[in-house]
């Protein structure tokens, strides 16, 4: 289906839905590979939680739809174009600090958005996110606190929280894409503009990459496309992983 | 349907679902950590909310298999288990008497008052009690090991004075 002929509504619960659950897959990829059993424990942590999320906006957007699709069903049985998350999050976990790059950009943005939904005039949006913000503050705090220790580590842990920064910057941006189904959702007061939490991020991401002793890339350029369905080609090897089960033995359960 | 089912007060019921255990930390029931929210009539029907306390908790499905098992084996046939989300489950539903077998049992328990969003960090910036206890001596000398432990609602920490490691049942 084309992203355009999707409700404003439906289709953000989607985009929530999508970043959280191919983050959540990604993230998950970690588990038994995590450099220290603490950080080990904490990566399945965040990816649990993400997943809970993930269930509950899925879930709302099946509702929303009215055409009887569970979570489930919209997880396990969309291709690649149908998924309407961020490039950003369905970017390889590469080294350990690549990981945790991509996962505090994402965390100080969903952070702020989930802030914003709280008082939303949609009470089952509103519910969601008062329920996601207490999680993602955890989330929040552990990845700040990690890409200062790292960023203002060694030698050789500045070089690499460097080298990750630079290769997520040009990934962030669309987070702050607008849409003309964005546009209705601000004028309904249901989602925020997402353009609108640009200034909060811009700052609590540069309070923390300045005492991680990072710089900024000076690179303006923002990859985008995900959240219309044009994704990178890591979407696909992720979906023919994590659809194995459902596409091979249809409505399998146990 | 046993004839005047309807009539079973609630407050038996909410007795009988205190006997059940969380199927994470056996020494509290569903209701003494505040997962179990209402308990009514809808009609004939029982209805009992429940809200999940992170929202990917595995122990969850794990509850509402347990609580519907325990009405059914006290005769109850007709009942509803429905997931509530708002209010959000907080830490601060936990309660004196379940705080301290939560101690008992080796877990620091959640700081008071502190779960709403923001306000443990405000806590600690105006200097406010926020001491993590050890569960084994009682030592306030502790430190967070990893903000994520054993399962989601956890933190790992470890004593300074008698070097133990334990959790702490993080405020939310």
């Amino acid at each position: 289906m084309q992203p355009q002929t999707i409700p404003p509504i439906v289709r953000f619960c989607l985009r929530m839905g999508d970043n959280t659950l191919i983050l959540s897959h990604r993230v998950s990829q970690w588990c038994g590979h995590a450099p220290v059993l603490e950080e080990d424990i904490a990566l399945a942590n965040v990816a649990l939680d993400l997943i809970g999320q993930t269930q509950m906006w899925l879930g709302l957007a099946g509702d929303l739809e009215g055409a009887g699709r569970s979570a489930d069903d919209i997880a396990y049985r969309r291709d690649a174009m149908d998924f309407l998350n961020v490039l950003l999050v369905e970017r390889p976990n590469g080294d350990f600090g690549q990981t945790l790059m991509r996962q505090f950009l994402f965390d100080a943005w969903h952070h702020t958005m989930l802030t914003a939904l709280m008082t939303s005039s949609e009470p089952r949006v509103a519910e969601i996110a008062t329920k996601a913000v207490r999680e993602v503050a955890y989330h929040l705090e552990r990845s700040s606190d990690l890409v200062i220790r790292l960023g203002d580590g060694t030698a050789e842990s500045h070089a690499r929280m460097q080298a990750a920064l630079h290769d997520q910057w040009t990934f962030a941006g669309e987070m702050f894409d607008v849409d003309e189904a964005d546009h209705a959702l601000a004028e309904a007061g249901i989602a925020p503009d997402p353009a609108s939490l640009k200034p909060r991020w811009d700052a609590l991401v540069g309070d923390i990459l300045a005492e991680a002793t990072l710089a900024i890339p000076d690179n303006r350029f923002v990859h985008r496309g995900g959240r219309v369905g044009r994704h990178t080609e890591h979407l696909g090897h992720i979906l023919s992983d994590m659809q194995f089960l459902q596409r091979a033995y249809p409505d399998a359960s146990w | 349907m046993p004839v005047g089912e309807a009539l079973i007060p609630v407050e038996t019921i909410r007795n009988w679902l205190n006997e059940v255990p969380d199927p994470e930390i056996p020494v509290v029931s569903v209701v003494e950590i505040g997962i179990v929210r209402d308990i009514a009539f809808d009609g004939e029907t029982l209805v009992v909310a429940v809200t999940p306390t992170y929202s990917g908790c595995p122990a969850t499905s794990v509850i509402t298999i347990d609580i519907e098992a325990a009405l059914r084996a006290h005769g109850i046939s007709d009942l509803r288990i429905e997931r509530r989300l708002s209010p959000p489950w907080t830490t601060d539903w936990i309660g004196a008497e379940a705080r301290e077998k939560l101690r008992a049992y080796g877990i620091a328990p959640p700081i008071d008052g502190t779960a709403s969003t923001g306000a443990r960090i405000e806590r600690i910036l105006t200097g406010g009690n926020s001491q993590v206890e050890c569960p084994r001596c009682g030592s306030a000398k502790t430190e967070e090991v990893s903000r994520f432990g054993s399962t989601p609602c956890k933190s790992a920490w470890r004593c300074l004075t008698c070097r133990e490691p334990f959790d702490h049942f993080k405020c939310i």
